[in-house]
């Protein structure tokens, strides 16, 4: 028998491979998807079983409708001025990002990368913690800084890696660190960070303490072990941790279908573990924001860990270094079904009559004008590329408590 | 005192670090009730409870990275990984976290953690039970490598390691577990009750990590050796009637560069023995030291013997086993050359 040929009746073998729906040049058209109604999801108690809420699983709990109205069990838990506070967070996340690219764009710093269009999701997240909570975010999560009273300026700092960085000029920009502000030090590597704050979790519940942690991860890196990991820790051990996913369709150029081959929706992956799974509306400030308290106050109370999957869209690209015109139709995001979140909660505030367009102009003109004044604060300390930066030798402290012989030897060698 | 093996030693570091601290925890694969296949962790969670003692999934990154996360919160973690051979699924949280961490966030996290696994052959594991990945550790700037060779060494060095404030590496030759082992699988073995250095205090106290200890002084040849290999370098050196000195480096990373040198500069030979494999293996590090900083006082060429770069040959043990016959011939050669 020929070995390339199939024998008589069996069928020859051929692996799927998934594509997205569109590349460049097609037209997008999201009409197919499902996108449930608002306030349709109903709102269990926090000490619920994973499977007596499988549904919550499988569809998109959303809280503003298209009328800009919140409804549903999971509205009304935040006052009009703790919303006001939540668009002006959203507002300075883009004006950040505005700016911080614009400068990488003129060669003050290496890279950048943006949270276009999933600002909600940080910002109403962090609103949910209180503080010695710890999160263990990834590269995308600057919203959960910016919603906090961690100095802007430090973090242009850290991205210039100037004489002021925080971090003495040893990490990629973006990969802030603040123990203080609950923001763990980002690696940079991938899912790395998700169990390890199912360990932190654990600490908390070993020392009898009331902390809790939060983990991040994206659609793309749930594919990585340490996912795998960080669910069988959480689950075995009740571990007080909020698991995020942040699912925004795409890990640099590959769709999110590598990552599952559509066979199932992210959450759901906890439910194998017997982990309560939500899948949330993440460009609904408020549906964010209620889903996540729903599972902060879980784990607080003692009642274990919750799977959260944040469903939105990267509208720019993955970083600097990326040009997304070339595996996605430049048109995707904007009909994406989902919607803007700065315009969403924007809109709802105007409906329920405590906001203006005009207002919004003016608080967004405000707080481009603090990220612009906070940018030149920053260069005033220095950029990339023109310097000043830490000491050289800096660079051979920290690695150890104490520095060893060799590293004192390569020091010394190096002249600096 | 007492005489303790070296499980009793290890066991007992963790009990006086456990009895002082309560941010130690200790857990991993099977070391909870049951106390661990090499019983290391025997009594540990009757005394403290499930909470400090416990065991893991089968999940080696995962056992490493909650570890990471709980040192970073403030606690002392010291967790198993059954073999050396099972931490490579662990091995990015090492490399690329616990190593960096402190560096990265510039202080703001630190991890003290370590991680215990029992290493080498001589006990007919095969290939997946008898691995030296010591040198994969020592690649790694950020952590520390420790590597006993006794019982006394081992409890003061694991309680220097679960006390230092950076994550440690700590790889248990679990062939020295019972007894010394000097190669000679043929002869009955020794036990620690009757080896000077099966004296252990059952009180709190350490062995500074980063130092070397002087098993043998010698003035006709350098022997720098780790773990088992301390044993078939003694014997080779009785056997040859060479006055070889014995240098038992206990810590590969932060390596103790004077001691070497110093008795590199003194004897002008030098032979390094591990049984990990060859190529890239740490002896390679180590001859790059001596050339460095002793070439002119050396009277003839440095010399490895170490494991074969092969997996480990389960029916082949003893012709892979780096034993005081292969360490004699190049104490010879090295004699021989001038």
């Amino acid at each position: 028998m020929s070995p390339d040929k199939p024998a008589s009746g069996d069928k020859a073998l051929s692996l799927y491979v998934p594509e997205p729906e569109f590349r460049p040049g097609d037209t997008p058209d999201f009409s197919d998807a499902p996108i449930p109604k608002a306030g349709a999801a109903p709102r269990p108690e926090i000490d619920v079983e994973a499977s007596d809420i499988r549904d919550l699983a499988y569809t998109i709990i959303r809280v503003m409708n298209r009328d800009g109205k919140a409804v549903g069990p999971w509205a009304g838990l935040l006052s009009d001025d703790q919303i006001k506070v939540g668009l002006e967070d959203m507002l300075r996340v883009r004006a950040f990002d505005a700016r911080m690219l614009m400068a990488q764009r003129q060669g003050k710093t290496s890279f950048y990368m943006q949270a276009l269009g999933e600002e909600a999701i940080a910002c109403a997240f962090q609103k949910t913690l209180q503080p010695g909570d710890m999160n263990f975010p990834t590269y995308r999560q600057q919203g959960l800084l910016l919603s906090t009273d961690y100095p802007v300026v430090d973090m242009m700092n850290q991205i210039y890696s100037n004489a002021a960085d925080p971090l003495m000029g040893r990490q990629l920009p973006i990969m802030y660190s603040s123990k203080e502000n609950g923001f763990f030090t980002i690696s940079g590597n991938l899912a790395t960070q998700f169990i390890q704050g199912v360990g932190w979790a654990m600490a908390s519940a070993i020392k009898g303490d009331t902390k809790i942690a939060a983990s991040w991860i994206g659609d793309g890196s749930t594919a990585e072990s340490d996912f795998h990991s960080a669910l069988v820790f959480a689950s075995t051990y009740r571990a007080p941790v909020v698991l995020n996913i942040v699912n925004n369709q795409w890990a640099i150029s590959t769709f999110q279908g590598i990552a599952r081959g559509k066979a199932a929706t992210f959450a759901s992956r906890g439910l194998g573990f017997g982990i309560p799974a939500l899948r949330v509306d993440g460009n609904d400030y408020l549906a964010v924001y209620a889903v996540s308290k729903w599972a902060v106050d879980r784990a607080r109370a003692g009642h274990g860990p919750t799977l959260i999957e944040h469903v939105t869209y990267r509208v720019g690209g993955h970083s600097t270094s990326d040009d997304p015109s070339a595996y996605r139709p430049k048109e995707e995001s904007d009909a994406w079904p989902l919607g803007d979140p700065v315009e969403r909660l924007k809109n709802h505030l105007i409906a329920k009559g405590v906001w203006t367009q005009a207002q919004h102009v003016q608080a967004r003109e405000r707080i481009e004008i603090e990220i612009a004044e906070a940018q030149k604060l920053a260069e005033k300390n220095g950029t990339l590329h023109d310097g000043p930066h830490s000491t050289p030798a800096s660079m051979f402290d920290d690695v150890y408590k104490e520095m060893p012989l060799h590293l004192r030897r390569q020091r010394q060698e190096a002249g600096i | 005192m007492a005489r303790m093996t070296m499980i009793q030693a290890i066991r007992s570091a963790m009990e006086n670090t456990m009895e002082r601290d309560d941010n130690v925890v200790v857990f991993g694969e099977d070391v909870g009730f049951f106390g661990g296949v090499f019983r290391c962790t025997q009594g540990l969670q009757e005394k403290f409870g499930p909470q400090r003692c416990f065991d893991s999934p089968i999940n080696e990154s995962g056992i490493i990275g909650a570890a990471v996360g709980m040192a970073t919160y403030g606690m002392r973690p010291c967790v198993e990984i059954q073999f050396a051979d099972y931490v490579y699924p662990g091995y990015d949280q090492i490399a690329s976290e616990a190593s960096r961490i402190r560096y990265r966030s510039n202080n703001d996290f630190t991890v003290p953690m370590v991680v215990r696994m029992p290493t080498g052959g001589g006990i007919f594991g095969g290939q997946t039970h008898s691995q030296s990945p010591e040198a994969l550790f020592a690649h790694i700037s950020g952590i520390k490598t420790v590597i006993p060779s006794n019982p006394y060494d081992a409890k003061g060095l694991l309680i220097a390691a679960i006390e230092d404030d950076d994550p440690v590496m700590f790889l248990e030759p679990k062939r020295l577990y019972n007894g010394p082992f000097d190669g000679h699988h043929e002869r009955p073995v020794t036990p620690w009750s009757k080896h000077e250095l099966g004296e252990v205090s059952d009180e709190h106290y350490t062995v500074p990590l980063g130092k070397a200890a002087i098993r043998r002084e010698g003035a006709e040849v350098t022997i720098l050796a780790y773990g088992t290999m301390v044993y078939v370098a003694e014997a080779a050196t009785q056997e040859t009637g060479i006055d070889a000195e014995i240098i038992d480096l206990r810590t590969i990373l932060p390596l103790d560069l004077e001691t070497i040198e110093a008795s590199v500069a003194k004897t002008g030979r030098c032979v390094i023995v591990h049984e990990a494999t060859k190529t890239c293996g740490f002896g390679a590090e180590l001859m790059a030291v001596v050339m460095e900083a002793c070439f002119y006082h050396l009277q003839a060429p440095v010399i490895r013997v170490t494991g074969y770069d092969t997996p480990y040959p389960h029916a082949h043990e003893w012709e892979y086993f780096p034993g005081p016959k292969r360490v004699g011939d190049a104490l010879k050669k090295v004699m021989e050359a001038a």
